[in-house]
């Protein structure tokens, strides 16, 4: 249930930034979560209420951009989508590859009042 | 709860100790809400133009922990610490490996522990009976160590220079694996009962792992399974991963892994 951790650490970040801007509090939150960020979104919906429960999340509105996983095969240059680690090179089968995208964990935008 | 003495102090903040050194001071990890249960009146009136400020922050959500992650390697780094991150399912004998090396290379390395837990300072004590200088951080109900908490055990810790520090993460198979503490390699282990395919089901963890210690190898005969098959499925979601073969119990295999360790002080 690390998503609690992840939930307590949007928290923070909303609100380091909505003092820092004189705001009262966040109308939307845009978040960025990559398909291999670890994230398990029932879990973080199931968190989030008590989470942000008495605070400048309250009543924000969360829209969660979700990033599809892409790697790039060592072996023949070839960029293609995962959703597994495990998953191979579509052309050469190689298993080694550098993730390119869809480990991302990011608050990307607050809009505060 | 304190391991020790059984008071209570707030269950979602960790709880770090030595064995034998507990004080009963217990910090006051919680907050106490002010609940506005009445309204105050408000005679003036405010325009309210409900100005709307978008704020562009692109920040990653676990940076905190990177930050005090990437102190922790500098400051291990600077003494020459070679700090070890030691993670696994519960059972697989991540303490029995620790048990095993510290006994048979205490006179040759001096090493430091950190044990995490839930709850209990079990495992500080069996490391505690070896003489080897232990802290423990009960986590309490959170499922992982965080960088911030081998922070603070390090700060206690006062290790020597040239050392090696063994980081024994909360047993789990999952949320470890998305938080760095600064260690300089990740060790994942896994014990032969638990199945070939563990690599496969529980991918994050044997992703962002260095080496992978193969446990209970003594098991082997009286288990239905194919070590050659766990290795590929590993080396399926980790090309670079390098293997130990062990026994935490007869000492089979150990030696090679004691030269890795060696070799890397």
């Amino acid at each position: 249930m690390h998503e609690l951790s992840i939930a307590l650490g949007i928290l923070k970040i909303a609100e380091t930034e909505t003092a820092k801007a004189n705001a009262k509090k966040v109308e939307l939150i845009e978040l960025e979560i990559g398909t291999l960020a670890g994230i398990e979104f029932d879990s973080l919906d199931f968190i989030w209420p008590s989470a942000v429960k008495n605070t400048v999340l309250e009543h924000a509105h969360r829209k969660i951009n979700i990033i599809q996983a892409k790697a790039k095969c060592i072996d023949c240059d070839h960029i293609y989508k995962i959703n597994k680690y495990y998953d191979s090179c579509p052309i050469c089968n190689s298993s080694f590859k550098g993730i390119i995208q869809g480990k991302e964990l990011r608050v990307k935008l607050l809009e505060v009042t | 709860m304190c391991g020790t003495c059984g008071c209570g102090t707030d269950g979602n903040s960790p709880v770090i100790q030595m064995p034998k050194k507990h004080d009963h001071q217990h910090e006051h990890g919680h907050e106490h809400p002010h609940n506005h249960k009445h309204s105050h009146s408000h005679n003036h009136s405010h325009s309210h133009d409900h100005k709307h400020k978008v704020l562009q922050i692109e920040q990653d959500i676990l940076q905190n922990n990177q930050v005090l992650a990437s102190r922790n390697r500098g400051y291990f780094e600077a003494k020459n610490i070679f700090a070890l991150n030691l993670v696994s399912s519960p059972g697989s004998g991540k303490t029995s490996i620790l048990e095993k090396t510290l006994k048979d290379l205490k006179n040759d390395i001096s090493f430091y522990v950190i044990e995490g837990d839930q709850q209990t300072l079990n495992d500080a004590n069996r490391i505690d009976a070896l003489n080897i200088p232990v802290i423990q951080i009960n986590t309490g109900k959170g499922c992982h160590l965080e960088s911030d908490m081998v922070y603070d055990a390090v700060k206690q810790l006062e290790i020597k220079n040239g050392s090696i520090l063994m980081i024994e993460n909360v047993g789990n198979l999952v949320c470890p694996s998305m938080f760095d503490l600064g260690e300089n390699k990740r060790i994942v282990i896994i014990s032969t009962p638990e199945g070939e395919d563990k690599p496969i089901k529980y991918p994050d963890m044997f992703h962002t792992a260095d080496i992978c210690i193969i446990n209970k190898i003594d098991l082997l005969p009286y288990l239905n399974i194919d070590l050659e098959k766990l290795k590929q499925y590993a080396l399926q979601v980790n090309p670079n991963l390098q293997f130990f073969e062990v026994s935490a119990i007869t000492g089979e295999g150990m030696q090679a892994w004691y030269h890795w360790l060696k070799s890397n002080i």
